[in-house]
């Protein structure tokens, strides 16, 4: 049995060697969802709270709101975090769009390329003006911060369109010349950035940043009112964000609509994933779950007759015809699972949507009858839940305009395939980034926690003297804003926001 | 058209090199502060200095980034696919290091900021190391063209990969001391003047021993890049040595001003050097910039978002740096700094 050491150092090394050897493409697409799905979570608290803080900020100054203007700073600190965390992130994007698909890049950087060099000047603008906002509340004058943060939320916006513009490139790849070989030798700019796919996903992300981020932010101080804390200062912060939220998400419901009709006419492969239809056919039924099995075939779920025809052109109703994955060739179809989760992902997505714009219609309808947000506790329990929905929504949505697009990296030009890293090892970053993003996440939530705790407990008392500790004097009344925290809920006068 | 481009793509990384490369010697200063007691001065001038502006200078990087893969993307495609292992290394230290750096910020409990400060300063450590290594390979012809890897390890393990990794750790570390030893002055704080004085010298000791054995390495290692620095790039070179050597003059003779300036014309001339040595390639020996340059219309794209960061950028950071010298951007619970006592200058 001596022969054994032996015989396992080898079997050891080969183990490794069968390991490394593994496929790299699934473990490279693993990696880029689970780090995009990460970072896309911080992208609407990027877009959307530098806004909310904004009207609280400009509330604070011009009505002497002390309540607001705490807000305002407490709000710029948790942002400083998040978009640590959402900066960071977001640089280990760059990293992988090389990494992990070098022949994506070396073919096609030339095109894609281009909305991110305008997305950089953004992302700059962003930094620099997030980081005078949230050091200039002592020394800088109440109005001059002000308006510092100004620029903050218009990069945001502008940012955003910006990579959507690339990844709607990927749907939509207009703007370029290809030779014979299928090398790009010319690139029209304007042709890449403004491709057809972009102003609606464009649109679409936008409004759904202001959507999740009111959303979340809201759900933490709906959360607070339930524990208890049914002060002045929870009350506007929850009107705030919730109100940012509540003026997105119909505004959602129209954007989304008129972006499924463009699937429908330019992308008819990911409308048949997304709407569940095997073959080519009019008075195509709206299939609420169920799936495909291998041999295409619906199995289960419930078939509203016709709204699928009707939804797609109002115009010519269950006469509308929609086409079928079998009008795809059998080598760029996507596989059954990819169209289940194409499909599952889409009803997850619609159907939280329409949760979420009718919690914003109790919430407008008791604005509009009663002059007051609604009393419920089910409401504030509904409130609380949808900060984590409407997360749950975006990622939904998200999967649907990736995974839709399967097999296709760049639509009908580049396959998934074709674009991967040759390299073997990308399972070991996969298991590396994740143990890496899972403690990024967990210690996220706890740092954020621990801060309100903080300012909770302090409530700028004697924060001062700790080291790192944040000093809450507003700009305009100090002992007021650290006052009212526990002051009992007095109505406000109208909604904000 | 594609020079221009690469000029663009080579002012970027010197720009990252001397903001990035202050703010990770800031880290790696951080690092060797000593214990919570002896080292909380020392890490305090350290977080009153890079604080406000550490999230701004990393957007260069991703800048080089956007212009490498947008106007040379065959070039990005075969740096990412052989040096996979030190970048994702970088992008990894990348994160650990920025996240980290905002968590201290956030808790005030002593264990709390030590864990968070321990990990920021190794990314501070980790990330210099590994992008001056990926330069190494680069200019040291390890990176092939063509959508084949090079060797997934001795690209990037290899004497000029190891000397430019430490010299991009020593020159960071040379750089954050000469500005530390500015912010500290600021602050009126004459120990911590003098304490990064000597860390200054310290660093630029290092730098000077590494940028030696360099000559030596390069030589036999990197015969492309080494013949260019003897011709092209010789007056860099000598430019970079005098430069850092007169830094340390004016540090000794507390020109503050003067010898930060110096200090970043040393490691401008030294990526420069570096520039202009490996020219015309943009992969040495494989790869030039004329071959590698996207079609016109991209070039196009990229001198228009340029010209337009030129113009809306260049004043958003000079602001944010002039508030920062002029102390309004305070720290958080920092003590303000009040002037103990006039200093010179």
């Amino acid at each position: 049995m001596l022969t054994d050491a032996v015989a396992s150092v080898a079997s050891v090394a080969s183990v490794a060697n069968v390991a490394l050897a593994v496929d790299p493409v699934p473990w490279a697409r693993s990696q880029m969802a689970f780090t995009l799905a990460f970072h896309i979570i911080l992208v609407p608290l990027g877009v959307s709270w530098s806004v909310m803080a904004l009207i609280a900020n400009y509330r604070g100054i011009k009505h002497r709101d002390a309540d607001a203007m705490l807000l305002a700073q407490r709000w710029s600190k948790y942002m400083a975090v998040t978009f640590a965390v959402g900066a960071v992130t977001g640089t280990v994007l760059s990293f992988e769009f090389g990494l992990l698909w070098p022949k994506f890049m070396g073919q096609w950087g030339a095109a894609f390329g281009v909305p991110f060099a305008f997305e950089g000047i953004f992302f700059f603008t962003e930094a620099v003006f997030i980081s005078i906002y949230i050091f200039g509340w002592r020394r800088l004058k109440p109005w001059t911060h002000f308006w510092t943060g100004i620029p903050i939320a218009v990069a945001g916006v502008f940012g955003s369109i910006s990579v959507v513009a690339a990844n709607a490139w990927m749907n939509a790849p207009e703007g370029v010349t290809l030779d014979s070989t299928g090398k790009v030798v010319d690139v029209d700019p304007i042709g890449v950035i403004f491709n057809s796919a972009m102003p609606l996903m464009a649109a679409h992300m936008v409004v759904a940043a202001y959507l999740v981020g009111g959303f979340l932010v809201a759900s933490v101080y709906a959360t607070g009112m339930l524990r208890g804390r049914r002060d002045r200062y929870h009350r506007v912060a929850f009107l705030i964000a919730f109100s940012v939220a509540a003026i997105a998400t119909p505004v959602q419901m129209g954007v989304g609509d008129a972006l499924a009709r463009w699937v429908f006419i330019e992308q008819p492969g990911k409308f048949a994933s997304i709407e569940l239809v095997p073959e080519t056919s009019t008075d195509v039924p709206e299939v609420l779950f169920g799936h495909l099995n291998p041999d295409y075939q619906v199995v289960g779920g419930i078939k509203i007759p016709g709204l699928a025809s009707i939804l797609s052109d109002p115009g010519t109703g269950t006469a509308t015809s929609i086409q079928g994955l079998n009008t795809i060739p059998v080598a760029d179809r996507p596989t059954t699972t990819e169209v289940n989760v194409t499909h599952l992902a889409w009803d997850i997505m619609v159907g939280l949507g329409t949760l979420l714009f009718l919690l914003t219609l109790w919430y407008w309808a008791s604005w509009i009858f009663r002059r007051d947000m609604p009393r419920s506790k089910w409401f504030l329990r509904a409130a609380a839940s949808a900060g984590v929905l409407s997360v749950i929504t975006l990622e939904a949505g998200w999967t649907v305009s990736e995974v839709g697009r399967q097999p296709w990296i760049v639509y009908e030009k580049m396959k998934v395939v074709d674009a991967a890293t040759a390299n073997t090892g990308i399972w070991v970053t996969f298991v590396g980034v994740t143990i890496l993003y899972l403690g990024l996440g967990v210690t996220t939530i706890l740092v954020l926690r621990m801060m309100s705790r903080r300012f909770r407990r302090g409530d700028g008392a004697g924060d001062e003297e700790v080291p790192y500790g944040p000093s809450e004097e507003p700009s305009l009344s100090g002992e007021e804003g650290a006052l009212l925290g526990d002051e009992p809920a007095r109505p406000s006068e109208e909604p904000v926001g | 058209m594609s020079t221009a481009a690469a000029v663009i793509l080579f002012a970027a990384i010197t720009v990252y090199a001397v903001f990035g490369g202050a703010d990770f010697g800031a880290g790696f200063w951080d690092l060797v502060a000593g214990g919570a007691r002896r080292g909380q001065r020392p890490r305090e001038v350290i977080d009153h200095s890079i604080a406000p502006v550490w999230e701004a200078n990393h957007v260069w990087l991703i800048f080089v980034f956007v212009v490498l893969w947008t106007c040379f993307p065959q070039a990005y495609a075969s740096i990412t696919l052989t040096l996979f292992v030190p970048l994702t290394l970088a992008a990894l230290g990348i994160v650990l290091r920025g996240a980290s750096f905002a968590f201290r910020k956030a808790v005030i409990r002593t264990r709390d900021q030590r864990n968070f400060g321990a990990a920021f300063a190794l990314g501070s450590v980790l990330v210099p190391y590994c992008l001056g290594a990926v330069v190494g390979s680069v200019a040291s012809d390890r990176v092939p063209a063509g959508g084949v890897a090079g060797d997934p390890w001795s690209s990037w393990v290899n004497p000029t990969s190891v000397v430019c990794g430490v010299l991009a750790l020593c020159t960071s570390a040379y750089l954050a001391a000469c500005f530390l030893v500015s912010d500290a002055g600021r602050l009126s704080d004459d120990t911590m003047v003098a304490y990064f004085r000597r860390r200054a010298v310290a660093a630029a000791v290092a730098a000077g021993l590494v940028a030696f054995a360099g000559i030596f390495v390069l030589s036999n290692d990197a015969t492309y890049l080494f013949d260019g620095l003897k011709s092209r790039g010789l007056v860099f070179v000598i430019l970079s040595a005098a430069l850092g050597l007169g830094a340390l003059v004016l540090l000794a003779r507390h020109a503050r001003r003067g010898a930060r300036l110096a200090a970043v014309g040393a490691v401008v001339s030294v990526v420069a050097a570096w520039g202009v040595a490996q020219w015309d390639y943009l992969l040495p020996t494989s790869l030039t910039v004329a071959d590698a340059a996207a079609p016109t219309g991209t070039m196009g794209a990229v001198f228009v978002a340029t010209g337009l960061a030129a113009v809306l950028i260049v004043p958003a950071f000079a602001l944010l740096y002039v508030l920062d010298q002029k102390s309004l951007l305070p720290e958080e619970g920092m003590p303000e700094p009040t002037p103990i006592r006039s200093t010179h200058d």
